[in-house]
């Protein structure tokens, strides 16, 4: 018998396991998002695009840009600051439709799918986890910026409050990148395109520059991107003085992802087979 | 006892113009193991999914222990463990970590978790590799990890989609082993398999599954029965006589005689095993050489190429066809 050929005998079930009633719907999305965390910490380069990214566009946005744009590099500093960490925690996002193509192309999901927990677990605790990234995205900007001459007007509360204003919009956002990871064939295509629409929401905005030079057209859009209505509400914020109407319209802009995309990535993920 | 565990009803898939599952109608008895037996492709993982609720039929009904896999596919989910065709753990995740996660997910607490976890790791022999991660894993651990992530709360009823696949002998008696364990511990097993001889060594009854079809179903002697009671293997010293000796099977036996691949060979079902007697002395009086000549029960893989026209293995003609 096979049993005489093993070095050591297998054993399993030495007793019943009884099955307990299934874990809530915030534990099951907690755990998957500890999962995620895991995974972080074992390939500490995925954080790459939020440490040395942010850096590199600081640094070179300042010194590149300063002079000619504002007359010198530390009122441009000033400016740019706040709209670069829109922009890397807002390209962060990104990464969550990415890695959840990668994920569900995977038998785990199969696991995940057949255990009586909450369905949206899975998606939720990843896009939790993502949290941690957008944290470490802002933590760098503001550290560079510092360093380099950045100095807010606002309170710490202000300048703290800004950064939850830009993490609940990424977290928002993310839902249409985990909408197209779930819905695209490849990791790549889904990088493509998403890369595409996070151009003309990143770059034609004022988070370089201020919109008055711009064509009627561009401005027209400027004015409309969700990003510049972001920009301009962190940028008061860290002034210390509060654009509510800029911080309402992020609210609502992020509402709307929301409800939009939520549902629509929802049903995607329970479609797929 | 007649408590069916799973009961399938002419389930129906289609993946565009493919009928990948057409028609499947299973019946499987709690406490057994029941073995799904085909080729690749013959939609037997396109069953388990649809089963194990991760797959909506497009016709047809399947039930899990009296509930419903799509109105009551929660109920079904809490009975289940499911070991899919393709490592089912986190590969990035260490062993303990992957155990861990899994038992927080079908809810027992943190402590409970972590206990459980170093005891399957211990009860399977992957002790030391608890804390590696699971990609640096060999074929083998993989497989038993696999299998304790579906059982760190005892399902009642356990789907592994070829749960062999790829494995040396050892990881594969193994494998066995776990499976008659649970058993014993009274899990229902679902077993896929390419392999007729784990069908014939695991479950207690098998369907045949070819082109998404159940073709033959019974126990393992039900269907070699099937196909006669006994065959016969003939190697002969010089395979240029094998259309003469064919003719005398053909004649002596009163059968036709199947030409197997392996040159010189000769395989023919069997009514009665006396009339080989004859057969050797007609084969001597024509001079024809014998290298080997057994009468033995036929294998599946016999049982397969009567039942389907076509070997367990044979790939090339399914794909074109």
């Amino acid at each position: 018998m096979s049993t005489t050929t093993l070095e050591r005998p297998v054993r399993t079930v030495a007793a019943r396991v009884e099955r307990p009633e299934p874990p809530s719907a915030l534990s099951a999305s907690l755990t998957l998002g500890w999962r995620s965390v895991l995974k972080i910490r074992r390939i500490p380069e995925q954080l790459f695009d939020v440490t040395f990214q942010p850096v590199i566009f600081i640094v070179m946005f300042v010194y590149l840009f300063g002079g000619a744009v504002s007359g010198s590099t530390t009122e441009y500093l000033q400016f740019v600051l706040p709209g670069i960490l829109v922009q890397t925690v807002v390209m962060a996002s990104l990464y969550t439709g990415i890695s959840l193509n990668t994920d569900i192309g995977k038998g785990i999901f199969d696991r995940f799918r057949s255990l009586p927990i909450w369905r949206p677990a899975a998606l939720l605790g990843a896009l939790l986890a993502d949290g941690i990234r957008y944290v470490v995205a802002a933590v760098v900007c503001l550290g560079v910026g510092m360093a380099m001459g950045f100095r807010p007007d606002g309170t710490v509360a202000d300048v703290v409050a800004a950064c939850l204003l830009v993490l609940v919009f990424a977290f928002s956002l993310s839902w249409i990148f985990a909408f197209l990871g779930l819905v695209m064939r490849s990791a790549g295509a889904v990088q493509g395109v998403s890369l595409l629409a996070m151009f003309p929401l990143t770059f034609a905005s004022n988070v370089f520059v201020d919109p008055s030079t711009m064509p009627g057209w561009l401005r027209a859009w400027v004015d409309v991107n969700p990003v510049s209505q972001l920009v301009t509400a962190v940028r008061s914020l860290m002034a210390g003085a509060p654009d509510a109407g800029a911080v309402g319209w992020s609210l609502i802009g992020c509402a709307a992802l929301v409800a939009v995309f939520a549902p629509l990535t929802v049903r995607a993920y329970r479609r797929k087979a | 006892m007649t408590t069916l565990a799973i009961e399938a009803h002419g389930l129906v898939k289609t993946f565009g113009e493919n009928r990948a599952v057409d028609g499947v109608d299973l019946a499987v008895r709690a406490g057994t193991v029941y073995g799904v037996l085909g080729p690749n492709g013959a939609g037997k993982t396109t069953t388990v999914r649809m089963l194990t609720t991760l797959l909506r039929p497009d016709g047809g009904s399947a039930r899990v222990l009296g509930h419903d896999v799509v109105d009551d596919a929660d109920q079904v989910r809490r009975l289940i463990g499911l070991t899919g065709q393709y490592a089912s753990v986190d590969e990035d995740l260490t062993g303990t970590e992957n155990l861990v996660l899994q038992s927080r997910l079908v809810g027992l607490s943190r402590s409970q978790s972590k206990r459980r976890a170093a005891e399957l790791l211990e009860n399977f022999d992957l002790t030391e590799a608890a804390n590696r991660p699971v990609k640096h894993f060999s074929g083998g651990m993989r497989r038993r990890i696999d299998l304790a992530a579906s059982i760190v709360v005892t399902p009642d009823v356990l789907f592994l989609d070829e749960p062999t696949t790829g494995l040396d002998p050892r990881s594969r008696g193994q494998v066995w082993d776990i499976v008659r364990d649970l058993v014993a511990g009274g899990t229902t097993v679902l077993l896929t398999t390419q392999y007729l001889d784990e069908a014939d060594q695991l479950a207690d009854r098998i369907a045949v599954i070819d082109r998404g079809t159940v073709i033959a179903e019974g126990t393992s002697a039900d269907l070699k029965a099937s196909v006669g009671r006994s065959s016969l293997h003939l190697r002969l010293a010089d395979e240029t006589q094998r259309d003469l000796a064919e003719r005398l099977v053909a004649q002596t036996l009163d059968t036709t005689p199947h030409r197997t691949p392996e040159a010189g060979v000769i395989t023919a079902p069997v009514a009665d095993p006396d009339v080989v007697a004859d057969l050797m002395i007609r084969l001597r009086a024509e001079g024809v050489g014998i290298d080997e000549i057994g009468v033995q029960r036929p294998s599946l893989d016999e049982v397969f190429l009567t039942l389907t026209g076509h070997a367990a293995d044979d790939d090339t003609e399914r794909s074109a066809a």
